[in-house]
C-alpha cells in the first residue's frame, strides 16, 4: 500500500479532469511536478515539526552543557553529528556556534564534526530525500553524512589545529554551561510555537523547492534518456571528484539542488555522483568560508574544507559501487 | 518606578529573525502595557558573553530567556509575566486583559 496514492489521484486528476492535458510528454511532466509537489510538502511538513519540537526540549546549548560535564569516550562525536542533523544550518549561525564551543572548551574536532554534518543532514533534506529517493536511500544518506562527520572531525582533532584559532576566540571569558533560564509553558503554547517555527522554515525553502521541483519535471519529461550519459562516458572514474568540483562555487540551497539531481539521478546519473554533487553544494560553500575565516586561519579552514572534500568524494564512489 | 523598569536586549547579528524578535518583544511589552526598553545587542563578542550558541536570543533583566528562535509575542508574554509577578501586582489595566489573544 503506498501511502502516497492520495497524491498521485489527486495529480492524475488535474492533469485529466481539470487541464484535460492530452500531449503525453506533457501530461507526464505535470504529473510529476503536481505529484511530487504535494509529497515532498506533505514530508517536509511533518519532518520540520519532529524536529522543531526536539529542538525545542534540545537546544543547542544543552549539548554543549552535556558535552562539558560528561566524558564519553568517543561518542561524543556520534553526538556532535546528531545535533547537527537535528540543527538548522546557515551559514551565518556557524560563527557563533563555533566559538561557544570552544569557548566551553570543548574539543576541536568535536567541533568540526558538528559543522561539517549540520549542513549536510538538515530536515528539509531528509524530507526531500524520503519523498524523492525513498526511505531506504534516505538513511544510507543520513548515515553518510553522519559519516563524514565523525571522521572528519576525528581527523581534525587528530591535527592539533588549536593554534590556527583566530586568538580573540581563546580570550573570551570561559563558559561554564546552563545559560537559559527555565520557564514553563503550557503544552498549548509549545505545540504553537513549535509548529510556526516548523511552517516557518516550510515558508522559507517553498519557493526554492517549486523551482527545483519544476526543473526536475521538465527534465523528468523533456531531457532525452541518453543526454547524460554520452557525457558521464567520457568523465568515467573521473565523474565523481568532477561533480564535486563543480559544485563548489555554486552556492544553492539544498530544497532546490536535490529534486534536480533526482530527475538527472532518474536520467542516468550514477547515483553516488548525483549525491557528491549534491553534498558538495550544500557543504562545501565559499560564503560558509569567508564567514569562518574570521575565526579560523586559513591553515585550519583549507584542512577542514580538505577533509570534507575527500570524505565526500569516497561517499560519492561508494554509492556507485554499492548502489 | 524606575525599579520596576524591565531592560529586554535582543541579541543577534542582524538578521531578519532579530528584527522579528524585536518587534515581537516589543508588541509584547505594549500588549502588557509594561514599562520596559528593548535594546538591540549586535557584537559578537557581547552576544557570547551570554553564554548563548544560536541567535536571535531573547534577554530579560541579564537573564537569557530563549536562543535560537523567534519567540512569539505570547510566549514573550508569558516571559514578562513571570518577570514582573515578584516585583509588581499583575497589571490588568491593558485592553487584552486575559491575555490570551488566541484561545478565547
Amino acid at each position: 500500500m503506498d501511502i502516497f496514492y492520495p497524491f498521485s489521484a489527486i495529480a492524475t486528476w488535474l492533469v485529466e479532469d481539470v487541464f484535460r492535458i492530452t500531449n503525453t510528454t506533457l501530461a507526464g511532466s505535470v504529473h510529476f511536478f503536481v505529484y511530487d509537489t504535494l509529497k515532498i510538502f506533505f514530508l517536509i511538513i511533518i519532518i520540520t515539526h519532529i524536529m522543531s519540537l526536539l529542538r525545542y526540549y534540545l537546544p543547542i546549548e544543552k549539548l554543549r552543557d552535556f558535552l562539558i560535564s560528561h566524558k564519553l569516550y568517543g561518542l561524543e562525536y556520534l553526538l556532535a553529528t546528531i545535533f547537527g542533523a537535528i540543527t538548522p544550518f546557515c551559514s551565518c549561525s556557524s560563527i557563533p556556534l563555533f566559538i561557544g564551543f570552544v569557548q566551553a572548551r570543548i574539543p576541536l574536532g568535536i567541533t568540526f564534526a558538528f559543522l561539517i554534518t549540520s549542513p549536510l543532514n538538515n530536515e528539509v533534506a531528509i524530507g526531500l530525500f524520503i519523498g524523492l529517493f525513498g526511505l531506504h536511500i534516505t538513511l544510507l544518506y543520513i548515515a553518510a553524512g553522519i559519516a563524514i562527520g565523525v571522521l572528519g572531525g576525528w581527523i581534525l582533532g587528530k591535527m592539533n589545529m588549536e593554534k590556527y584559532v583566530a586568538e580573540f576566540v581563546w580570550k573570551l571569558p570561559e563558559q561554564k554551561g546552563n545559560t537559559i533560564a527555565k520557564i514553563t509553558l503550557p503544552k498549548k503554547e509549545i505545540a504553537r510555537i513549535v509548529s510556526k517555527e516548523a511552517m516557518d522554515i516550510t515558508k522559507k525553502i517553498a519557493l526554492y523547492i517549486l523551482a527545483g521541483v519544476g526543473i526536475g519535471a521538465f527534465i523528468h519529461g523533456y531531457v532525452p534518456q541518453e543526454f547524460f550519459e554520452t557525457y558521464l562516458q567520457k568523465a568515467g572514474i573521473w565523474g565523481v571528484p568532477l561533480a564535486v568540483i563543480l559544485a563548489v562555487p555554486l552556492y544553492s540551497n539544498a530544497s532546490g539542488v536535490i529534486p534536480i539531481i533526482q530527475s538527472l539521478i532518474a536520467k542516468g546519473v550514477p547515483i553516488g555522483t548525483g549525491l557528491a554533487f549534491m553534498m558538495a553544494v550544500v557543504g562545501l560553500s565559499l560564503p560558509e568560508a569567508l564567514i569562518l575565516k574570521k575565526v579560523l586561519k586559513w591553515q585550519l579552514l583549507a584542512s577542514f574544507f580538505g577533509i570534507v572534500t575527500v570524505g565526500i568524494i569516497m561517499i560519492g564512489y561508494l554509492f556507485n559501487g554499492v548502489l | 518606578m524606575a525599579t520596576n523598569t524591565l531592560n529586554i536586549k535582543i541579541l543577534g547579528t542582524g538578521c531578519q529573525n532579530c528584527i522579528t524578535l524585536e518587534h515581537n518583544a516589543r508588541q509584547a511589552v505594549t500588549e502588557l502595557g509594561l514599562d520596559a526598553t528593548v535594546d538591540k545587542i549586535t557584537d559578537i563578542e557581547t552576544i557570547m558573553g551570554y553564554g548563548v550558541m544560536s541567535t536571535p536570543a531573547l534577554v530579560v533583566n541579564e537573564e537569557v530567556q530563549s536562543a535560537g528562535r523567534v519567540s512569539p509575542v505570547e510566549e514573550i508574554k508569558i516571559m514578562l509575566t513571570a518577570k514582573t509577578q515578584t516585583k509588581q501586582p499583575t497589571d490588568t489595566s491593558s485592553g487584552n486583559a486575559c491575555g490570551c489573544s488566541h484561545a478565547c
